[in-house]
């Protein structure tokens, strides 16, 4: 899960890395009070958003005093960036800056291993950098089982050719960020720009931070939870712990298994459909579980019909069947369904399915028969 | 003949006494795969439906000779779980729980392969491996897939792999072995692992892929095809209509910066002469041609 910039440096802070003192405000007067405490003039009023490109569209101002604060606290709380409407603002005090470097952690796949990017160039589109100027970044992989060592820390500061006067600074606060990657559970660490002040200072001036949150059990990952940014066809299907991505489609699509499901949205594509959304119910699904999908699905105006493909292994064919039974006591669904069932117990699903649904569920023997009625009773 | 398990490969389940592990762990064995062990330590010395439930995996190796475990752990016991089989000295390790975190799957791949060299993971997050007709270890129907080869299977997602096996057995054409890797960021055992392994195989004469979008695992497999393999692949690459950026419940499954798309997949693969379906089926229907231009239909 995304972490906002404010959340990322108060994560930053519990593992010691410099961050400025700052504070997060969501009304005009909070933003203020916040300005009053740090005290510290000029202040800088950034919009927390979870997407890129903040300052150029004015998301990020500087304020000399508190009637500025509250003239761009006002400006920018409500502000819309890319479809995000800013509800937060985090204001700290304004750093004196030298030279923008960029710095990350985050998990090559490819390698297997931990991949840490340090770059002189900071402060812009760091995937301009790599395109345009690969070089420009120094990276190391990292074995999880050895960690990231001092000594190597060093050798690959050195190979960033930052300002010389960065280079202790920077393996501290490197150290410090590989250790609040692992320990923090983190799919991604970046800090971006990473700052050298006139004083000598090595300063992390931004945050961004992504957690796995498969390893909620590790964590107390609540207060990210509570603010995570959903439309809200998301966080239905969130609340019901449902992997949804919604899309702009007719066709309903429920499927069990990511791949299934986004298979499922393909060959809805394919044989001429629009797919309303991915729907992943996972494995393991029951009668509950379906009732929900069905009542997310549902909630969705544009939907004109719904295509349930499930293929079970863990999943079970009686149990989808049952959930369908159960759902259609508990939901009002007016649109028709289509299922194709498979696998695990299919055979006393589609019985189910046949004696139990009223009719209002058809059967079909195929994904692509089942994509193609589903597909027409959309239009 | 198989990869990596036959008729004699014996298999021990760690979680058998959890509700999941029963389930698979009996069905599996009531397909024919020798289950001869579960473990527990709080319940070493009972037994699940006649299978004897040991304190640990090394405990079960020495009582029972197995050289496989199949782990049915919650999420947060899977590192352990997986070291204790590695330890141990089981040859393969496979791991069906969802939900481990991404910084234990990569510890315990580098940790195996550095200090265990004998151990091969498959999964987390995976359906499992079956052999038709030999050894099912993992979450797959065994009724959907037809022994006695030529074709062998290798997929990223679990419900594609059935998908996969039943559009095979609909065309009456068997199968060597299906493994499915899982859609993780660290899978254990890599496309690459199992197209080595099926080339290598006497019996499986041509190889089902079923890949999906994020990564770049399919790119290095095409590379791999291209440059290595002599037997025909065809091939489905999910999420071909996925929107970038969204992340499709596999955590794999994302496309960022323009990069591990379904086309750009599509087209490494096509170059290294791999016949790609637009959907499962007609990927099955690819094979279908593939088993007869090899005169095997």
């Amino acid at each position: 899960m995304d972490l906002f910039e404010y959340q990322g440096k108060q994560f930053f802070a519990t593992f010691d890395i410099p961050v400025s003192p700052g504070d997060v405000a969501m009304t005009v007067d909070d933003a203020v009070a916040v300005a009053e405490r740090i005290a510290d003039y000029p202040v800088v009023v950034k919009a927390q958003v979870q997407v890129g490109g903040r300052g150029k569209a004015g998301g990020i101002k500087l304020a000399a005093n508190a009637d500025e604060v509250r003239e761009h606290a006002g400006n920018i709380l409500g502000m819309d960036i890319k479809g995000h409407t800013v509800h937060r603002i985090w204001i700290e005090h304004a750093s004196d800056i030298a030279e923008e470097y960029y710095a990350s952690f985050t998990l090559d796949r490819s390698a297997k291993k931990h991949l840490g990017m340090l770059s002189a160039e900071g402060g812009v589109e760091i995937e301009t950098v790599a395109e345009e100027n690969p070089d420009a970044i120094a990276k190391i992989w990292i074995d999880p089982v050895d960690g990231l060592t001092e000594d190597v820390a060093r050798e690959w500061v050195a190979a960033a050719n930052l300002n010389p006067d960065a280079n202790e600074g920077a393996v501290d606060i490197l150290l410090k960020l590989y250790t609040a990657y692992v320990d923090g559970d983190a799919d991604l660490v970046e800090i971006n720009p990473l700052i050298l002040t006139p004083e000598g200072k090595v300063h992390a001036l931004d945050a961004k931070v992504t957690l796995d949150a498969n390893a909620g059990f590790r964590h107390d990952l609540s207060e990210y939870e509570a603010t995570q940014e959903r439309d809200e066809r998301e966080q239905a299907a969130h609340d019901k712990d449902l992997q949804y991505v919604g899309l702009d489609g007719t066709v309903g699509v429920i499927a069990n298994g990511a791949g299934l499901a986004m298979s499922t949205v393909d060959i809805i594509n394919q044989v001429g459909g629009s797919p309303a959304n991915f729907l992943d119910i996972g494995g393991g699904a029951n009668a509950d579980v379906m009732a929900g999908a069905l009542e997310v699905i549902t909630g969705d105006p544009n939907v004109k019909s719904i295509f349930i493909n499930i293929f079970g292994g863990i999943t079970k064919g009686d149990e989808v069947a049952n959930g369908i039974v159960q759902a259609l006591d508990r939901v009002d669904i007016t649109v028709p369904m289509v299922i194709r069932l498979d696998g695990t117990n299919a055979e006393e699903g589609r019985k189910i399915i046949a004696e139990q649904t009223g009719g209002k569920v058809q059967s079909k023997s195929t994904m692509v028969e089942a994509a193609e009625a589903a597909v027409e009773l959309a239009r | 003949m198989s990869i990596f398990v036959d008729e004699t490969t014996k298999v021990v389940y760690q979680g058998l006494t959890g509700s999941q592990g029963r389930f698979y762990g009996l069905r599996n064995r009531d397909y024919g795969t020798q289950v001869v062990a579960g473990t527990n330590p709080k319940k070493a010395g009972t037994d699940v439906d006649g299978i004897p439930i040991f304190a640990s995996v090394a405990d079960a190796k020495a009582e029972t000779g197995a050289t496989v475990s199949c782990v049915f752990i919650p999420a947060a016991g899977v590192k352990s779980a997986v070291m204790e089989a590695a330890e141990a000295g089981m040859e393969l390790v496979v791991v069906i729980t969802e939900g481990v975190p991404a910084h234990d799957e990569a510890w315990f791949f580098n940790r195996v392969k550095r200090d265990f060299p004998g151990t091969r993971i498959l999964g987390p997050n995976c359906p499992g491996l079956i052999s038709p007709g030999k050894a099912n270890i993992g979450i797959t129907a065994g009724e959907i897939a037809k022994p006695g080869g030529p074709v062998g299977i290798v997929s990223r997602s679990g419900t594609l792999t059935y998908q996969a096996l039943y559009e095979l057995k609909l065309a009456d054409i068997g199968v060597t072995t299906c493994v499915g890797i899982g859609g993780d960021p660290v899978p254990g055992t890599s496309f690459i692992d199992c197209l080595e392994a099926f080339e290598a195989d006497p019996e499986t004469k041509a190889v089902m892929m079923i890949g999906e979008i994020g990564g770049s695992a399919e790119e290095e497999a095409a590379e791999f095809i291209k440059d290595k393999m002599t037997k025909p692949v065809a091939a489905y690459v999910a999420g071909v209509t996925a929107p970038p950026g969204k992340k499709m419940g596999h955590a794999g499954a994302i496309v960022s910066g323009g990069k591990g798309t379904a086309a750009a997949k599509i087209e490494a693969l096509e170059a290294a002469g791999v016949r790609v379906g637009q959907n499962p089926t007609e990927a099955g229907a690819h094979m279908v041609k593939i088993v007869e231009e090899l005169g095997l239909s």
